[in-house]
């Protein structure tokens, strides 16, 4: 799914509400750019938060599956004898003695198109293909060990190279044109300077620390389904229809989630497993993924391989800019990759092309992760316009900020706000970079050779349809509420800090409450779009629940402000007060309530699309950034390692510096993962992907931790919202791998265009000390 | 994971008699000894190991560190790592132990693992682990799947046509350059086994790792009295900054005395189907000058037999550097 698809799909409702008020433009209290804890933070800590396989009920089950072990073919025969007379067993489910379940075809996005045992077929490894259910884990997992299948294997490939043949671009049945301006073609083939080079990424795998998990009950007539679900109300949507039930008889319920990455963006197929199995057995029913299935089972950063050209002048303008990729995605479900998202616009060209082509392959579905498209697109974007620049003999941060532009040659439109060349020159500043000598291995700290390299970043900006409801209570309290969630990126922290900031009620005295799919429809947490979507709402309900607050403080009996009307009152500091006075002046406003015998003040909110609101409409709306990245490579070992990361982003207005920084330094940590260690790798004698565990597919460690320098230009985009804050989960990874790659390049001379960097690269570096 | 019985003998003894009832002490063990349990249960989870029977010897009195009369150390089999490497005794004269258990696994992992299982410890190869694949080590005569598989983690020397699985143990190769003694306690005998001739090759029988029979159990490790004068140094490679296993790996005992190297120990990890002790990088230091040229023709010597498979050939040049760099590194006083 490109990401404007996406957009469009979270925005679905686009006749749908606009803002009932007029977005505020006075400057916010200083609690929006606070650095604030986590509100949650102290559950976390002590253990007390519940996440979806913590949840036990009463005669609770247990539903192991069973994956294929075989690539591609047919099941043709499956032995459960032994399994279900082993210990505990209740019932092996499989296609043939599984309840009807259904695809879905509207309201709501299902990551696997296919339900689960919809019929004989193994489309990759792993696949479920039966599912052991027994009164213990233990008593499950080992029945599900024991069934026996038996396959007729048939042709697969899982082949890393995409060059299969397929028709000319824009040809039928050939690549999608998807952005295409001049000639690029000819001007290309005519230019003086060329840059043509293929860059290519593996599969990733998410890897969030929470495995997927369901725990499904069914009680005759309603389904529960706690879940690790990065969209709650999408979930609902999918699943009543897998399931073939009413809206209202599915809840689903996602408090805390262990990261998702994407990942958890859609359902998976053990949900309807778990949900099945509880009907089936009229118990409650655990299904938790193991690693292993983590790796097969519910998506992965698809490989791309992304054909670059470039066309320049002797003096670094950018005459032509082709990108030309392919991904893989799974034989049922077309996941396009969106590679070219920040190509047509990030530099000023006249002449450019983005072409995109599936290739089809026995894997799992893909899915977003973090940046998808973008991220493994401005690898090869950002390499090629570093390649350029050396072969330019010119300064990498200085070639791009020749190519800067304030339009989107794209769209034609201006940018919402733009700043990606203060990105460049404060990361410059903050990195030295003046300091850099272009040579390689030119530089020298010690024993060690330095590498310095840079790429700029880019992410889109969008908002979606949300509702939200907030009470200010008769104690004093706050309460606010979505049907979104909390993937652990601050989003209980900043919704309390919206009420905090309309109320004067201080965050500790607000109640956040998401992760259920019966509260007001909220955003999906992803496309780093869920703060943008959610504040509008959150600040409309705040607004609205004070209205009620201010019209009792002038009806009350005994109220100070008898008589008064709402636009005679304010509150603030927590206070009713009148608007041209101090709040130390009124009343706490739990006092009007008390008044009035009022449990609560209640307000709903609700957020139209992108543009809505503003007149967004008219322009191109993104997040930019620049990634600095110093190596340091000792070349007698062989060994590498990322020393120093300055990273600036222009993401609009940080609501929480504290979660906002760290959501920064767990992108840059995830970048070094994915420029030096991260690659899932798939057998080609089987289409297993072998390194299925967490010691062969690595990541970053704490040692591997550089040092990290963040800063956010924290200017507000006019055009997002009120606040002016563009969401910022993807933005961070955004163009470290190619600063990584760059940096490289400059210690040791090898060029990487084949992620990642591995010592079987390195080690055929000529520079030496 | 298959159902066990679980028994806590009170003597060594009483553990020798129960672990005796097994056919093998090897690959298909029917009993099998716990101690930190950080391999055995790791692989019982995925069905690799399938014991009957599972003898706890935590309680035993195994855990002393000592010195003997001759003046070496006897760690005893249930030391946990962490302790070995934080030992008084360890750091002053056995360094390289230290420095290879510390560049191993986690802290968590550590304070579990112990000096015996560490020495049992089995090969990460992918295949080994998930029995949906052919493993010769694993079940024998089903063929080796890492052969012209994923087998970019694996060895480079001592391979053969039916695994190339490499040891993936830091420990083992500290104590393999010092000259480390196994000792054993076994139905009928105690014995005691150098290191060197403790593993063994894969050759035709890779699911035979080392010489224990049925009912043997590791009792201590004895190493011989310290080298004074001596430098050591545990150099390891690998992909990420800890927590991982080595690419390559260089345990070093170097003593140079008149400008000569006069006594010189060379042991490898990562490239290795066992702890990987080189006599020919040995033989080309032993009586030679401390200089780079020789270290380049040891680390060469010490190579001159590997056999690269599919994905790993980067290996024999990482390892040359990894030699040289140690070497090198042991001319200098910790």
């Amino acid at each position: 799914m490109l990401f404007s698809e996406f957009l469009d799909f979270i925005q679905a409702d686009k006749a749908g509400p606009n803002g009932h008020i007029q977005a505020s433009t006075a400057e916010p209290t200083a609690v929006i750019g606070a650095s604030l804890s986590r509100v949650d933070g102290p559950l976390k800590t002590t253990g007390s938060a519940r996440y979806a396989s913590d949840y036990n009920f009463p005669g609770m089950v247990y539903a192991v599956p069973v994956g294929a072990t075989i690539a591609s073919g047919k099941i043709s025969n499956i032995d459960t004898s032994v399994a279900e007379k082993m210990p505990g067993v209740l019932t092996i489910l499989h296609h043939s003695n599984f309840d009807h379940v259904y695809r879905n075809a509207s309201g709501g996005r299902n990551s696997e198109q296919r339900p689960p045992f919809e019929d004989d077929t193994v489309y990759y490894w792993g696949q479920y293909v039966a599912l052991a259910i027994a009164e213990t884990f233990a008593q499950a997992q080992a029945a599900a060990a024991a069934v026996k299948i038996a396959y007729t294997p048939e042709e697969f490939s899982v082949a890393t190279d995409l060059s299969d043949p397929m028709p000319a671009i824009g040809a039928p049945g050939g690549p999608r044109i998807l952005s295409h301006r001049g000639d690029p073609e000819a001007v290309f083939a005519s230019a003086p300077i060329k840059i043509d080079y293929t860059y290519t990424t593996p599969a990733e795998t998410h890897n969030p620390m929470e495995m997927h998990a369901t725990v499904a009950i069914f009680d005759g007539k309603k389904f529960t389904l706690y879940e690790s679900s990065q969209g709650v109300m999408n979930h609902l949507n999918v699943m009543s229809q897998v399931l073939g039930v009413p809206k209202e008889n599915v809840e689903v319920i996602s408090r805390f989630i262990g990261s998702g990455f994407g990942g958890k963006l859609f359902p998976w197929p053990h949900s309807a497993l778990a949900a099945v199995a509880a009907r089936r057995l009229n118990r409650p029913v655990k299904l938790t993924l193991s690693r292993k299935m983590m790796f097969a089972n519910v998506g992965h950063r698809p490989r791309t391989q992304q054909r670059m050209r470039l066309g320049a002048t002797p003096d670094g303008k950018l005459l032509s800019l082709s990108q030309d990729y392919r991904n893989h995605t799974s034989i049922n479900d077309d996941i396009r990759e969106n590679c070219g998202e920040a190509t047509p616009f990030l530099y000023s060209t006249a002449n450019l092309q983005v072409s995109s082509a599936l290739v089809r392959r026995n894997v799992g579905t893909p899915t977003p992760m973090r940046g998808p498209g973008a991220v493994p697109g401005l690898f090869a974007l950002e390499s090629a316009m570093d390649e350029l620049a050396i072969k330019l003999q010119k300064d990498p941060v200085q070639l791009r900020l020749s190519l800067d532009t304030l339009t989107d040659e794209e769209k034609n439109k201006p940018f919402s706000s733009r700043h990606l060349k203060e990105c460049l020159e404060v990361g410059s500043k903050k990195f030295g970079w003046e300091k850099r000598t272009p040579a390689v291995g030119s530089m020298r700290k010690g024993d060690l050779i330095l590498g310095w390299g840079v790429a700029a970043a880019s992410w889109s900006a969008g908002r979606g349809i949300s509702e939200a409801s907030v009470s200010l209570n008769v104690d004093g309290s706050a309460r606010v509420s979505s049907g979104s969630q909390d993937p652990g990126t601050g989003t209980y922290t900043v919704i309390a800090q919206i009420v905090s900031d309309k109320t004067g009620i201080p965050v500790t005295r607000i109640q956040s409450v998401l992760g259920s799919s019966s509260l007001p429809p909220g955003p999906t947490s992803g496309g780093s779009t869920a703060t943008a979507t959610i504040i509008p709402a959150v600040a409309e309900a705040a607004v609205n629940a004070i209205k009620v607050v201010l019209t009792t403080a002038g009806s009350a009996k005994g109220s100070p402000f008898l008589g008064k009307q709402p636009a005679d009152l304010a509150m603030s500091s927590g206070r009713v007060h009148l608007k041209n006075q101090t709040p130390d002046s009124g009343v706490p406003f739990q006092e009007i309530l008390k008044l009035a015998n009022l449990g609560s003040a209640n307000g709903e909110g609700k957020t139209g699309g992108y543009g809505s609101d503003t007149d967004g409409k008219n322009f191109s709306s993104h997040s930019f950034g620049a990634q600095f990245v110093e190596v340091e490579w000792d070349p007698g070992i062989c060994h590498l390692r990322v020393s120093r990361v300055v990273s600036v982003v222009d993401a609009g207005r940080i609501i929480n510096t504290k979660t906002a920084r760290n959501q920064m330094a767990g992108a840059v940590v995830m970048g070094i993962g994915m420029g030096l260690l991260e690659s899932t790798t798939y057998d080609p004698r089987n289409g297993h992907p072998i390194n299925d565990n967490f010691a062969d597919y690595i990541v970053p460690t704490s040692a591997d931790h550089p040092e990290i320098d963040i800063t956010f230009l924290d200017i507000p985009d006019p055009m997002i919202g009120e606040y002016g804050a563009r969401g910022i989960g993807e933005i961070g990874l955004a163009g470290m791998a190619p600063a990584i790659t760059a940096a490289v390049y400059h210690a040791t001379g090898v060029r990487v265009r084949d992620l990642p960097v591995r010592v079987e690269d390195l080690i055929t570096s000529t520079v030496a000390i | 994971m298959d159902t066990f019985t679980f028994t806590q003998p009170a003597t060594v003894d009483q553990a020798v008699q129960a672990a005796a009832k097994s056919a093998t002490a090897q690959q298909g063990a029917q009993v099998r000894f716990i101690a930190g349990g950080t391999t055995l249960v790791d692989l019982m989870k995925l069905n690799v190991e399938r014991p009957r029977e599972i003898v706890d010897i935590n309680i035993l009195p195994l855990d002393r560190v000592e010195l003997n009369a001759e003046g070496g150390l006897i760690i005893g089999a249930l030391a946990r790592n962490s302790d070995v490497a934080h030992h008084p005794t360890v750091l002053r004269d056995y360094p390289v132990l230290s420095q290879a258990l510390l560049s191993g696994a986690s802290p968590q992992l550590r304070n579990m693992a112990t000096t015996g299982g560490n020495l049992l410890q089995r090969t990460r190869c992918v295949y080994f682990r998930d029995t949906a694949h052919a493993c010769n080590k694993r079940e024998p005569g089903t063929g080796c799947s890492a052969i012209g598989g994923h087998n970019r983690m694996l060895a480079i020397l001592g391979t053969s046509k039916d695994c190339i699985a490499t040891n993936p143990s830091d420990q083992n190769v500290a104590l393999t350059a010092l000259e480390a003694t196994i000792q054993i306690q076994g139905p009928q005998a105690k014995r005691s086994v150098p290191i060197h001739d403790f593993y063994l090759v894969p050759g035709s029988t890779p699911n035979r790792e080392n010489v224990l029979e049925p009912g043997e159990i590791i009792t201590s490790v004895t190493l011989p009295s310290p080298i004074a004068g001596a430098n050591f140094t545990y150099l390891k490679l690998r992909d990420r900054a800890a927590y991982e296993f080595a690419l390559a790996s260089a345990a070093i005992v170097m003593k140079v005395s008149g400008g000569k190297i006069q006594h010189i120990r060379v042991a490898l990890g990562g490239v290795g189907t066992k702890p990987w002790r080189s006599l020919e990088a040995e033989k080309a230091l032993e009586g030679h000058s401390p200089d780079r040229a020789t270290f380049v023709r040891a680390a060469e010597a010490a190579l001159r037999n590997a056999k690269p498979a599919s994905e790993n050939a980067f290996k024999v040049e990482l390892s040359r550097r990894c030699i040289v760099r140690a070497l090198t590194m042991s001319t200098k006083s910790a």
